[in-house]
C-alpha cells in the first residue's frame, strides 16, 4: 500500500498543481496542520502561510488565503492567491511586505484583519 | 434605375463591409478560444466552491443562526440586479438578451411592489436598461480598458455586493448573465446569488460521512460565503466573454454571407445594364445605318 494521497491546488482562473504527496502542511486559521493519508474528511479555511507538499520532492506555496476541503485521500485547495514559492522574486516579497507593513498601520482593521496581515508580514519575513 | 457607376461604388463599398466583417469574425474567433479556455477552466473552481458550501450547509441544525449571506434577510422587499453584460457591440443578440431577461424580470419586481436596485457591468447593458430603469441603477461598472477579466475584476464586484448586504441595502441579490454552451448557443441566465441557491448545486459525489470543521462551521461559512460571491460573479463573466466572442463570431459570419449575397446580386444587376447599355448603343449604330 502506498502511502501517497491526491492533492489539487485551484486557483480561479486555473490549475496550479495535481499531483501525489505523501504530507502536506497548511497554514490552518487556528494553525499549522500536517495532514498524511486517510485523515479525517474536513474543512477548513487558511491564514497566510505556506503549503509544503512533499513527495520525494518538497514543493513550496505562499497563500493568503483560502479553503481546504479533505475526504476520501483527496486534498482540495482552493484559493486565489495560491503562488509558487520558486518563482516569487525577492523584489516582489519585499514590495509585498512593505504593502502588508502600511496596511498594518491602518488604525480601522478588525482584530481578524491584524491577526492575518500580521501573519502575512510573518510569513514574507521568513521566506525572505 | 441607378447609372453604371452607382453600382460600382456600391459594389466596392459592399465589399469592404464584408472584409471588415470577416476581420472581425476572425478576431473573435481567436479571442473565443481563449475566453472559452479561461472559462472551462475556471468551473472547477466555482463547482468545488459551490460543492463544498452544499457539504456545510447540510450539517448546519441551527438555521436561525446561520450566516446572513447563506439564508438571507428572512425578508423579501428590497431586491438588487446585477446585470453582466459587454462593453462593445456588433456581437448580435448578447447584449440584447441579457437585457430582455433583465428587463422582464425588473417588471415583474416593481409589479410586485418591491424595491429594485440595479448594478451595471458594462457599458452596453448601461445603455439599454438606462432609457427605461436609469434612475433605479445605484452603480456601473465597466472593465472596458482590460483585456483579460481576472478575479481582481470579479473581486472589485463582489465586495460591492457585500458592502451594500452588510448595509442592509437589499434582501435578495440576482445577476444575470449568457452561460455559454457552445458557439452557436448562449443562454442567458438569471441566477440568485444571496441568499445562496442551495438546491440546484449538482452534487459531484454522494458524501455520506460527516467532515470535521476547523474552527467552526459558522466561522468558515462565514469566510467562504464573501468569496463565493466573487467567484459566482467571476464565473459569470467569464461565462459572459466566453459568450460574446461566441455571439459575436455567428453575427459578424452571417453578415459576411450576407454581404457576399448583396456582392453577388449586385454584380448580376451590374452586368445586366451594362450588357443593357452595350445592346442599345449598337442598335442605335445599325439602325443609322440602315437610314443611310
Amino acid at each position: 500500500m502506498s502511502d501517497k494521497f491526491v492533492v489539487e491546488i485551484i486557483s480561479p482562473d486555473q490549475k496550479i498543481l495535481k499531483s501525489e504527496a505523501t504530507e502536506v502542511t497548511i497554514p490552518s486559521f487556528e494553525g499549522q496542520m500536517g495532514i498524511l493519508k486517510d485523515h479525517i474528511p474536513l474543512i477548513t479555511f487558511l491564514r497566510p502561510g505556506i503549503i509544503s507538499i512533499k513527495n520525494s520532492d518538497e514543493k513550496k506555496y505562499f497563500v493568503e488565503e483560502g479553503t481546504v476541503e479533505f475526504s476520501k485521500n483527496n486534498l482540495l485547495i482552493l484559493s486565489s492567491s495560491a503562488r509558487d514559492l520558486s518563482s516569487m522574486s525577492k523584489k516582489f516579497i519585499n514590495e509585498m511586505l512593505g504593502q502588508a507593513e502600511s496596511k498594518l498601520q491602518e488604525s480601522n482593521l478588525s482584530d481578524k484583519e491584524k491577526y492575518l496581515v500580521s501573519y502575512k508580514i510573518n510569513t514574507l519575513k521568513e521566506i525572505n | 434605375m441607378p447609372s453604371l457607376d452607382d453600382l460600382k461604388k456600391r459594389i466596392k463599398s459592399v465589399k469592404s463591409t464584408q472584409k471588415i466583417t470577416k476581420a472581425m469574425k476572425m478576431v473573435a474567433a481567436a479571442k473565443l478560444r481563449k475566453a472559452q479556455e479561461s472559462a472551462e477552466k475556471g468551473r472547477p473552481y466555482s463547482q468545488k466552491m459551490q460543492n463544498i458550501i452544499f457539504n456545510l450547509t447540510k450539517s448546519i441544525n441551527d438555521p436561525q443562526n446561520a450566516p446572513r449571506l447563506l439564508v438571507g434577510t428572512g425578508q423579501d422587499k428590497k431586491y438588487l440586479c446585477v446585470v453582466l453584460t459587454a462593453d462593445r457591440g456588433l456581437c448580435g443578440g448578447f447584449n440584447s438578451n441579457i437585457c430582455k431577461l433583465a428587463k422582464s424580470n425588473f417588471k415583474k419586481i416593481l409589479n410586485e411592489g418591491k424595491l429594485l436596485k440595479i448594478i451595471t457591468v458594462g457599458s452596453k447593458g448601461y445603455d439599454q436598461i438606462r432609457r427605461e430603469y436609469g434612475k433605479y441603477v445605484i452603480k456601473k461598472f465597466s472593465f472596458k480598458e482590460k483585456k483579460n477579466i481576472s478575479f481582481e475584476e470579479a473581486n472589485i464586484v463582489g465586495n460591492e455586493i457585500i458592502s451594500l448586504f452588510n448595509q442592509n441595502e437589499f434582501d435578495k441579490c440576482i445577476i444575470f448573465y449568457n452561460n455559454f454552451k457552445n458557439v452557436i448557443t448562449q443562454i442567458p441566465q438569471a441566477q440568485q446569488i444571496i441568499p445562496a441557491e442551495t438546491k440546484d448545486i449538482k452534487k459531484i459525489d454522494e458524501v455520506d460521512f460527516l467532515y470535521e470543521f476547523e474552527p467552526e462551521e459558522d466561522e468558515i461559512l462565514e469566510d467562504l460565503l464573501p468569496k463565493n460571491i466573487s467567484t459566482q460573479v467571476f464565473k459569470a463573466l467569464l461565462e459572459n466573454a466566453a459568450s460574446e466572442q461566441g455571439s459575436r463570431m455567428t453575427a459578424m459570419d452571417n453578415a459576411t454571407r450576407n454581404a457576399g449575397d448583396l456582392v453577388d446580386k449586385l454584380t448580376i444587376n451590374y452586368n445586366r445594364s451594362r450588357q443593357a447599355s452595350i445592346t442599345k448603343e449598337l442598335i442605335e449604330i445599325i439602325s443609322g445605318a440602315e437610314s443611310l
